[in-house]
């Protein structure tokens, strides 16, 4: 392989101030392997022409596997023969992204030997990312990555990679054990995620309480958010020591709540725990004081997705809160029923959140058998415009 | 005899994430009683036995080569019996149980050139996507972008003075990869022409129905080019440059030097605390692309920062604080322009219009 080096005036310029840079990344990469110097050959003609310079993706993968592997071949081969292959490797991550130094080198030990040793830690979607190698190390790759355990993620029309908040590693407003929930779906669906047969990607995203670390609510075709059912647990010593120490309890706490369901007289905090919508603020606040209550579960909420195609979505409710032993079992039914009616009806490139859209909650609904509760919306519908079912009509 | 194969191994998932834990949080795994800042990307957590384990929070470029991830490793080691992780954000963080420690994890860290900090009211690292350095369809790139405007933020990440904490994201085209829409600011890469049909190839490359099917506006039509090839036209004045053809079909070339950039979107977030989640609003419809340091974009990005950090108040997020002040005001604070861009007119427009005469003049 040459190892040549191409003069990178530009991208020199982002060396240069505090924030760690990924031009030093890929310089450090190229010592080892000279991939990289070509990698900034080729993003330094990119910054002078402002375009990129990287060709649409092709079909490339491990066998058996429909995802997991991204194509990527460069537009000006003969410039940068190095990464005229360039294809990128998503690694499924372990739950919470915890590592161990050990584990952490024999990953680096594998893409050192097999690819450029440049990485993404991590892709958005939560992978580990291998960014470039060519076609006939994709095999010997993957065979390294499962001898130390590893196995790749999604990709494609199928599950991508689920990935959850750190949960109750690390965490104690977790409200079900979001990193055993996150590595069991993952185990359950491995089919799914490794053979594309979707008419797009679902995503799975769990996150411990509404604070929603993962994002899940804004990206998640099934976001499942921790929450709990009975009261707040609250330590009045404690919410004392925090007026003591200057908080300023009602501008700071009660002001702030969305629906008002808090008092303050100056020495008790008082919760009307029924009008409670479980936002977290005021557990944000005062983490010593506050804490999410003991029956504890999830809301699940569905749809998400960024713009593509028909605009960008937000999760909605769906069930409003499963106990976190029955979690499990109920997302397995919910997915198989959603994934039924997905197959059949959705169109190519068509999210879940889109279908329903198209198809209305109410159809959407039926088909997968869950009755329309007011927890659904955040208000009835303000148009006449209903698609009265006339078997409803002749039934009446 | 013939040697057997090797059994293939496949479907085996990830690793079990308990072969990662420090014992401390296995021990305590599920018991946490409560959490305590100690300094900016310092704080510890206490369990219900009164274990106590402490987090160093470091950012870092997402591009990462083996050696850093190596040194990393190494940091572990000597401090932490070898347990880290890395966050939704691609800060890594290091899990001790032993308080000395953190200082001298602090000096290395610095010493090879990652800042401490990214927790509560700071700005954290800004999650993105691959740009120029992996993408086919990026209309800017995505790791200079960030290290630019982390350079000028870089205060931000280390100290905790904002009024609440502030989530920037960059996607590099509307896929949005990094799903950018529920940010306090976004910055998105932006294509602003139609797609150039390659009618040469797009016969041989392309499923002409697919390719027709992917627009959400119906702009693509089929035709057939002068000399008897199948192909497709494009309605221009329907095109809203979204890409989507492009992503079935490669000959239908988006990218252009020129005219793609950025566009900032300010006000969103995901958290349900106190309001809902809300997508981020258009607050800069484009700037040109600057390679290698994007000033247009950083200064954007700094003066949003620098006017929120003036004027919202305690606990109130980018959104938040523009909900309680007004978009007139925003816009007059920021002195970005307002244009007839920012306002909505694709489907169902007129949920963001104003429907109702309350003011503030």
């Amino acid at each position: 392989m040459a190892d040549t080096k191409h003069e990178t005036k530009l991208l020199d310029e982002l060396e240069k101030g505090p924030w760690p840079s990924f031009v030093k990344e890929i310089k450090k990469s190229a010592e080892k392997n000279p991939v990289g110097h070509d990698l900034l050959g080729q993003l330094e003609l990119s910054y002078r022409d402002k375009i990129s310079h990287w060709k649409h993706g092709g079909i490339v993968g491990v066998m058996g596997y429909g995802g997991g592997v991204i194509g990527r071949y460069s537009d000006v081969p003969d410039q940068f023969p190095n990464v005229a292959h360039f294809h990128t490797l998503r690694v499924n991550m372990p739950s919470g992204w915890f590592y161990t130094s050990d584990v952490l080198n024999k990953l680096c030990d594998v893409w050192e030997e097999h690819g450029s040793g440049i990485t993404n830690m991590h892709g958005s979607t939560g992978d580990i990312i291998f960014l470039g190698t060519t076609t006939d190390q994709l095999e010997p790759t993957f065979a390294d990555l499962t001898a130390n355990g590893f196995d790749l993620g999604g990709s494609g029309s199928d599950v991508r990679t689920p990935s959850c908040c750190v949960g109750k590693a690390r965490c104690e407003w977790a409200c079900y054990d979001t990193m055993k929930l996150c590595n069991d779906i993952t185990q359950e669906f491995q089919d799914e995620l490794h053979r594309p047969a979707f008419p797009y990607k679902f995503k799975f995203k769990f996150s411990g309480c509404a604070n929603d670390c993962v994002a899940a609510k804004a990206r998640s075709d099934l976001s499942i958010i921790g929450t709990w059912k009975d009261d707040i647990q609250q330590d009045d010593k404690a919410v004392a020591e925090y007026a003591k120490n200057g908080l300023d309890i009602q501008k700071d706490v009660c002001n702030h709540c969305p629906t008002k369901c808090m008092d303050w007289d100056g020495s008790k905090l008082t919760i009307n725990n029924r009008e409670c919508v479980r936002c977290m603020h005021c557990i944000n606040v005062m983490p010593k004081a506050l804490r999410p209550g003991k029956e504890r579960g999830a809301t699940l909420l569905m749809g998400a997705k960024a713009p593509i195609l028909q605009g960008a979505l937000l999760s909605s409710v769906l069930v409003p809160f499963v106990p976190e032993d029955e979690l499990m079992d109920t997302i397995k039914e919910l997915v198989d029923r959603v994934w039924d009616f997905w197959c059949e009806y959705g169109k190519n490139r068509e999210r879940v959140g889109e279908l329903i859209q198209r198809v209305g909650m109410g159809n959407f609904l039926d088909a997968i058998g869950l009755d329309a509760i007011p927890e659904m919306v955040s208000a009835p519908r303000d148009n006449p415009f209903v698609f009265i079912q006339t078997d409803e009509q002749e039934a009446e | 005899m013939a040697e057997q194969p090797v059994k293939r191994v496949t479907d085996i998932g990830p690793p079990h994430y308990e072969k990662f834990l420090h014992p401390l949080i296995k021990k305590n795994y599920g018991n946490w009683k409560f959490h305590e800042s100690m300094a900016p990307g310092v704080f510890f957590h206490e369990s219900e036995s009164g274990d106590r384990i402490y987090t160093v929070r470091a950012g870092t470029p997402r591009l990462l080569s083996t050696q850093t991830i190596r040194a990393f490793a190494d940091l572990a080691k000597k401090y932490c019996g070898g347990y880290l992780r890395f966050t939704s954000r691609h800060n890594v963080e290091f899990l001790l149980d032993n308080p000395d420690n953190i200082e001298p994890l602090k000096a290395d860290l610095t010493k090879i050139g990652f800042p401490v900090g990214g927790t509560n009211n700071s700005i954290s690292n800004i999650v993105h996507t691959q740009g120029w350095v992996h993408c086919h369809s990026s209309a800017t790139d995505a790791s200079g972008i960030v290290k630019a405007v982390m350079d000028a933020l870089y205060d931000r990440f280390t100290h905790e003075d904002l009024p609440a904490k502030l989530r920037i994201a960059l996607a590099c085209c509307l896929n949005m990869c990094g799903a950018v829409h529920c940010s306090d600011i976004a910055i998105l890469g932006v294509h602003r022409k139609p797609p150039r049909v390659q009618h040469d190839s797009l016969h041989k490359v392309c499923e002409i129905p697919n390719v027709v099917a992917s627009c959400p506006t119906g702009a693509i039509r089929p035709a057939t080019t002068e000399d008897g090839k199948k192909t497709v036209e494009v309605v221009e004045e329907q095109c809203m440059f979204c890409g989507n053809c492009f992503s079935v079909c490669p000959a239908m070339q988006l990218n252009d030097p020129e005219n793609d950039g950025i566009s900032i979107w300010v006000g969103g977030k995901v958290s349900d605390a106190r309001s809902q989640p809300t997508f981020s609003k258009l607050a800069i419809p484009f700037i040109p692309n600057e390679p290698p340091r994007w000033p247009g974009v950083v200064n954007a990005v700094v003066n949003i920062v620098d006017v929120y950090a003036k004027n919202a108040k305690k606990y109130e997020r980018m959104g938040e604080w523009i909900a309680r002040i007004g978009w007139p005001k925003f816009f007059e604070l920021t002195g970005i322009p307002f244009t007839k861009y920012h306002i909505d007119d694709f489907r169902f427009a007129g949920t963001t219009f104003a429907r109702s005469a309350q003011i503030r003049l």
